[in-house]
């Protein structure tokens, strides 16, 4: 068993870190306060290939693997949240719906855009009444000719406010409950699709993250995924590898957190030393560090097994259930050692501690990973 | 258009750290980089390949770990790249490797030859100029915007302290490029996967030895011998006011020269 990341991997890696410390970091802090993200930073991140990572190169992808992908997601995460969720949703939940689902046509057409950096896409499940319980979505697709009429309400669907492609879950049938729900690619310019204002959040407040409403929205059959009756599917299998993605975010956020905590407890003198020479800090900072280390072999496990084509599912579901959790608890410590300051909007452990809060929600929470996890146990 | 971009590895330091016993640069611990004026001259390359098409070649001079170097310029889109290597050519001074890089350059062929200024760990800027000399091809040094390109001749803005330079230069040429010549570019993920895939051609001893003056190659046939390295000082920076009208810098200009009792 090898560590360590592989030639290739440690280059692409100081891309992340280089593009991250460059082009993010300056204006993290103003996406944040603006509540509003950066689509300069859009175009820069699809310039350098972020967009479609783990994505092959016949479809205008990155040709790189999943691992390289959670490389990508720590790093950012580490100076930005919310850059970590909007590559996120696009890579590990758009994606992989067409990735995995789509015909050759629907490869061609629509996922070669969204990985070779020309488009962005969004994943729209929630709903107001299905969280946790996904089956509980009411959105419909009725067939009409050659097309589906769609019309529902979406909910915390994260990229909507800029992106270009909608994967849209929809009941076919309603009374087959989850059986009954496909999977529609929509395009943002269909008539009938209304995004609203950015949902204001505790944190990655600079991600886009609307309610989206369809209102007799056609869609050509030729844009479902799969056949009727496969949107579950589609949708729990996009959520599954999707959680490696916030397990990497997790990890970033705390180690972004543990690296600007290691720079203040150097400077900062309380009776007369510097408070890095207290034990309570040193002990502190390598319970957080041997926690995030413990999280990224979890994360890296998880993806190595994804780019293996082995069962991943509940390794993602494991390394998103203690990612999380370590980020929480980690960002905090962090704040109680950078004090009075660590409180304040000056110093980015604020925002990590308040951008930590979600990952054990979204996509899942941490909740629902133990039902993942002890179904897989088979307690 | 065959554009051959030199560079080298150095430390990534901005003030280098100098060991008092040995005079020698104190390289332990210290990542490495792409010099930075080299990868403006990588930038500055593939943008003439974007205007005029052709292929950027990437030569360095260094260890077989200078080989992340040369991945990296690939990843930023080059197309090829060689390693000068070998244990003969160790501890080389600015003519010696400027020799060795001249006869690799042999080898590879060339069109437009661009190099950084200077690096950041020997700060001499000697190397380009003397491999132009020792190819005699014309040259410019202190590049710090193309202003036309073609097959046949570039038309170049050479920079001075208190001024600048237009210059029309046949090719083959050799450049040297500043940092304001161009803003390098990121690698791409692509970019790196694909460096990965690519070969590093390696050039030996034995590969260039018939256009080497053998006496003038590594440690022994350096010319140059260090007496004393010293952090340099830092000269007075200028003051730049942005975004200012004629009147406004007008009036900071007779403040300063009141304040300092000159008129």
């Amino acid at each position: 068993m090898d560590f360590k990341l592989t030639k290739t991997q440690l280059l692409q890696q100081e891309l992340f870190r280089k593009f991250a410390e460059t082009e993010i970091k300056p204006i993290a802090k103003d996406m944040d306060e603006a509540e509003e993200y950066d689509m300069g930073l859009v175009a820069k991140l699809q310039k350098a290939g972020m967009f479609g990572i783990p994505y092959s190169r016949e479809y205008g992808g990155q040709g790189a693997d999943v691992l390289t992908y959670t490389l990508a997601m720590e790093e950012v995460s580490k100076i930005d949240g919310s850059t970590g969720i909007t590559l996120s949703v696009h890579t590990s939940l758009c994606c992989p719906c067409i990735n995995e689902f789509g015909t050759e046509e629907q490869k061609q057409e629509f996922l070669r855009p969204l990985v070779d950096g020309t488009k962005v896409g969004c994943f729209g499940l929630t709903e107001p009444n299905a969280g946790t319980d996904a089956s509980g979505v009411q959105t419909t697709a009725v067939k009409d000719g050659d097309d589906y009429i769609i019309n529902g309400t979406k909910i915390f669907t994260t990229n909507s406010g800029f992106a270009d492609t909608f994967i849209v879950f929809a009941l076919t049938d309603k009374s087959k409950g989850p059986k009954g729900m496909s999977a529609f690619i929509l395009d943002k310019e269909m008539p009938g699709i209304t995004v609203g204002e950015n949902i204001e959040r505790m944190g990655i407040r600079a991600a886009s993250n609307c309610e989206v409403a369809y209102e007799n929205v056609r869609v050509p059959a030729s844009r479902m995924l799969g056949k009727e009756g496969v949107g579950y599917k589609i949708a729990m299998t996009a959520l599954g590898g999707g959680r490696i993605g916030i397990g990497a975010q997790s990890v970033g956020i705390a180690q972004g957190a543990i690296d600007e905590a290691m720079k203040y407890v150097k400077e900062r003198k309380q009776f007369g030393k510097t408070i890095n020479k207290f034990q309570n800090t040193q002990f502190k900072l390598a319970e957080c560090q041997t926690k995030v280390d413990a999280a990224r072999l979890m994360v890296w496990r998880a993806a190595t097994a994804k780019d293996n084509h082995e069962n991943y599912a509940p390794l993602a579901a494991m390394c998103k259930l203690f990612g999380s959790e370590v980020a929480n608890e980690v960002t905090r410590v962090c704040v109680q050692l950078l004090g009075g300051y660590g409180y304040c909007r000056e110093y980015p452990v604020e925002r990590a501690m308040r951008d930590a809060k979600i990952t054990e929600i979204y996509e899942g929470t941490s909740e629902a990973m133990k039902m993942i996890i002890s179904g897989a146990m088979k307690v | 258009m065959k554009i051959v971009v030199c560079i080298k590895q150095v430390p990534d330091t901005v003030e280098v750290k100098i060991d008092p016993k040995t005079g020698t640069l104190i390289r332990d611990g210290v990542p490495s980089i792409i010099n930075h004026d080299d990868k403006t001259g990588i930038e500055a390359a593939l943008q003439l390949k974007e205007e005029l098409g052709g292929t950027v070649t990437v030569v360095s001079m260094g260890p077989p770990q200078a080989e992340v170097a040369l991945r990296e310029a690939l990843a930023m889109g080059c197309d090829e790249a060689y390693l000068v290597s070998a244990r003969e050519f160790g501890g080389s001074d600015t003519y010696a490797t400027s020799g060795i890089l001249a006869a690799a350059l042999k080898k590879i062929g060339y069109d437009v030859i661009i190099t950084g200024r200077q690096a950041i760990d020997g700060d001499t800027a000697q190397v380009g100029p003397q491999i132009a000399e020792k190819l005699q091809v014309p040259q410019v040094s202190y590049v710090e915007e193309v202003k036309e390109a073609t097959e046949e001749y570039v038309v170049v803005q050479r920079q001075y302290e208190d001024g600048y330079h237009i210059i029309k230069i046949k090719t083959p040429c050799l450049l040297t490029a500043i940092a304001e010549l161009a803003d390098p570019r990121y690698m791409s993920v692509r970019g790196i996967v694909e460096a990965y895939e690519k070969e590093i051609k390696t050039l030996g001893f034995e590969d260039l030895k018939d256009d080497l003056e053998l006496d003038m190659i590594g440690l022994k046939g350096s010319p140059t011998n260090v007496y004393q390295s010293f952090t340099k000082e830092v000269k007075g920076a200028g003051t730049i006011l942005k975004d200012v009208s004629a009147e406004e810098a007008v009036q900071a200009i007779i403040d300063k020269l009141e304040a300092k009792f000159i008129i």
